[in-house]
């Protein structure tokens, strides 16, 4: 065998069983797990039970899920809005601050989301950096009360989710030939019908990348509504924590979780989908 | 302006203090093949932006159909552009591409389907309209591209460089069906390249473009045997080239030396006493003859063949004079001379008919 080959196999094989060890069994573990008898003292019975998933069933749970959607849909939607004129203005940009601009957006990750959070408490809260700010400038009489309401909590997903938006969407602009612009310019398309049939659809891997990046870790950030919510507006996230550590209900925890990570699977089913369907595979392999 | 499709007059253009186009002025008639001609970095692209709308010159005027276009985006131009690199919309397919340009229009379904099938016939791409941009040949992109651009029907086609990624073969075949499609539709077509075969073969008349200026405009056959500079002269195919000095003016004909050989020529531009002149000839025009075929050498040049050349329909030779200038001569085949049997190494004899030269003043 040669050299180079040897070089492929070991490096395949040692990620193949990093990730085996890391990611693929502790899954089954908590697949496992899920079909497993609740047992206060030892955690759980070795019986096979659907008990876990039925319990689910409860409308409970469902609101619980719904409402975690809803958070999750309306901090997407607000990180796209906010997301692609940013992406689209900065992959444009003529300009030597461009990727100092691209590196001011990764630069946040260099410091823990969680202390980030507890940075965003002391902006919000009553005596916190912004309403001292409207106060003085006399926009408002008295303090807001931001902090622990479900405000504070999609302001905390956004800032922390906004740059997994701007990322795919940049990298997919960038690469957007402006010539087909000028092309659509010359067909005799006006703003709106070059934006809605020449950027949009050849921006869509590049918006539906970002939507699964920053829907599927806004059901799960649990500590988010914990820190900046008082624990008010329960996430999917925090209905796992719950199970875990404070119900020590592992099956029925382990059974969320489960679901969870099946409609996630299911939503990149989805966007693998539509990659499949648009033109523009090697758009989304840079992904 | 009345006839003419298009009109520049005074145009100028720069970008970042640096002139890109300068005093451009010309006219164009309804349904002419013009090609801009010149290296890259003339300008002729910017010179084509102008027209469609993409840039705004800074001094001058535009004249689209007799109306001042200034002010007018390339959407409300009745300009439509085939692009250098085609500029498809990859995600779809032939026919929506076509009837991108109808359907900004606002016209009926009904007539964009006619219209669009219309375009693909003209093209002979029915067959293909379900198919995606990628998944086609050149060839093929480059004739959706023309189909996407004349099925809106407008006043004046542009083509930047349109052939330059085909191979040789397919951009000769091309060049054919674009001529074709041109004189079917009469409608006004504007090329631009940097071919001067392409250009020659193809325009009604060209316009040879340097450093931002206008050189020549004419018909092929006006800029390439009668060029109104060296550089035109130079441009458009080979040219060989001597440097003299006019020695005495007659009434209609005046005086030169032109390698050590005395020579009579017509005066068409006025030249006086010891004005420094060249006199051009191409290769084709000289002709080649071994010591034993000439008998009068008064005009002819004597030297020795340092290359000879085999190109199938010609024998292009280099010849060295005694006075170490080298020129390029192009012999063909004909039943005067079939064998043209040249080696280097033999001495020769060279000459050119007279009248056949063109004679340019010094510009320096």
């Amino acid at each position: 065998m040669k050299a180079d080959q040897l070089f492929k196999w070991v490096n395949i094989a040692s990620i193949w069983l990093w990730l085996s060890l890391f990611a693929l069994l502790p899954n089954l573990l908590v697949l496992f797990t899920s079909f497993l008898e609740n047992d206060p003292v030892k955690l759980m019975r070795w019986k096979f039970t659907l008990s876990n998933y039925l319990a689910l069933l409860d409308p409970l749970y469902f609101k619980v899920f719904w409402h975690s959607f809803c958070i999750a849909a309306l901090c997407t939607v607000i990180c796209l809005c906010l997301g692609y004129p940013f992406a689209y203005l900065l992959a444009r940009l003529k300009s030597h601050y461009k990727n100092l601009l691209l590196f001011l957006v990764i630069i946040p990750f260099w410091t823990s989301s969680l202390i980030r959070t507890y940075a965003i408490i002391s902006i919000l809260k009553a005596k916190g950096l912004l309403n001292t700010v409207l106060l003085s400038l006399g926009l408002i009489h008295q303090p807001l009360a931001i902090l622990y309401t479900s405000t504070a909590v999609m302001i905390g997903l956004v800032y922390s989710l906004l740059p997994f938006m701007i990322l795919p969407l940049y990298a997919n602009i960038e690469k957007l030939d402006i010539r087909l612009i000028d092309a659509a310019r010359d067909l005799g398309a006006n703003t709106t019908v070059i934006f809605a049939r020449v950027i949009l659809p050849l921006t869509l891997p590049g918006i539906v990348g970002g939507i699964i990046l920053v829907f599927l870790p806004a059901m799960s950030m649990f500590y988010i509504p914990d820190i900046l919510g008082g624990a008010k507006s329960l996430l999917v996230g925090n209905l796992v924590q719950n199970e875990f550590l404070a119900a020590h209900n592992w099956p029925l925890g382990s059974a969320v979780s489960m679901v969870l990570t099946f409609s996630m699977g299911l939503l990149l089913l989805i966007y693998w989908r539509i990659n499949k369907t648009g033109q523009n595979n090697e758009s989304i392999s840079k992904l | 302006m009345s006839g003419s499709v298009l009109a520049l007059s005074g145009v100028y253009k720069s970008f970042h203090d640096q002139t890109v186009l300068e005093n451009i002025h010309f006219e164009v008639k309804q349904g002419e093949f013009l090609t801009l001609l010149g290296p890259s970095g003339c300008g002729k692209t910017t010179l084509l932006r102008l027209i469609s709308g993409f840039e705004v010159p800074d001094a001058g005027t535009i004249y689209i159909n007799g109306v001042d276009v200034k002010g007018l985006s390339p959407q409300q131009r009745h300009v439509n552009t085939v692009f250098q690199s085609y500029a498809l919309f990859p995600h779809l397919n032939v026919f929506d591409n076509i009837a991108f340009g109808l359907r900004c229009k606002g016209l009926d379904k009904a007539v964009i389907r006619q219209q669009v099938e219309d375009a693909l016939n003209m093209v002979k791409l029915a067959p293909l309209s379900q198919r995606k941009p990628y998944q086609l040949s050149g060839g093929q992109q480059q004739r959706v591209a023309i189909a996407r651009a004349v099925v809106n029907q407008p006043s004046i086609l542009l083509l930047d460089e349109p052939l330059s990624s085909l191979d040789y073969r397919l951009r000769k075949t091309m060049q054919i069906e674009l001529k074709q499609l041109q004189i079917q539709l009469g409608i006004t077509f504007i090329l631009v390249t940097h071919d001067q075969e392409e250009a020659l073969s193809m325009s009604d008349r060209v316009v040879v473009m340097h450093d931002g200026r206008i050189e020549q405009i004419g018909t092929p056959r006006e800029v390439y045997e009668e060029p109104s500079s060296l550089r035109v002269a130079r441009f458009i195919g080979e040219v060989n080239i001597f440097e003299t000095q006019v020695i005495s003016v007659d009434e209609h004909v005046f005086h030169v030396m032109i390698e050590g050989k005395a020579f009579t020529l017509k005066n068409r531009r006025h030249f006086t006493a010891d004005q420094k002149i060249y006199t051009l000839v191409r290769p084709e025009d000289l002709a080649v003859w071994s010591p034993s075929e000439v008998t009068d050498t008064t005009q002819m040049f004597p030297g020795v063949v340092e290359q000879v050349n085999y190109k199938g329909c010609t024998v292009d030779l280099m010849i060295r004079l005694e006075s170490q200038t080298l020129l390029a001569a192009a012999q063909f085949f004909n039943e005067d001379d079939e064998k043209l049997d040249f080696h280097s190494g033999e001495s020769v004899w060279v000459h050119w008919i007279p009248g056949w030269e063109v004679i340019l003043p010094d510009e320096s």
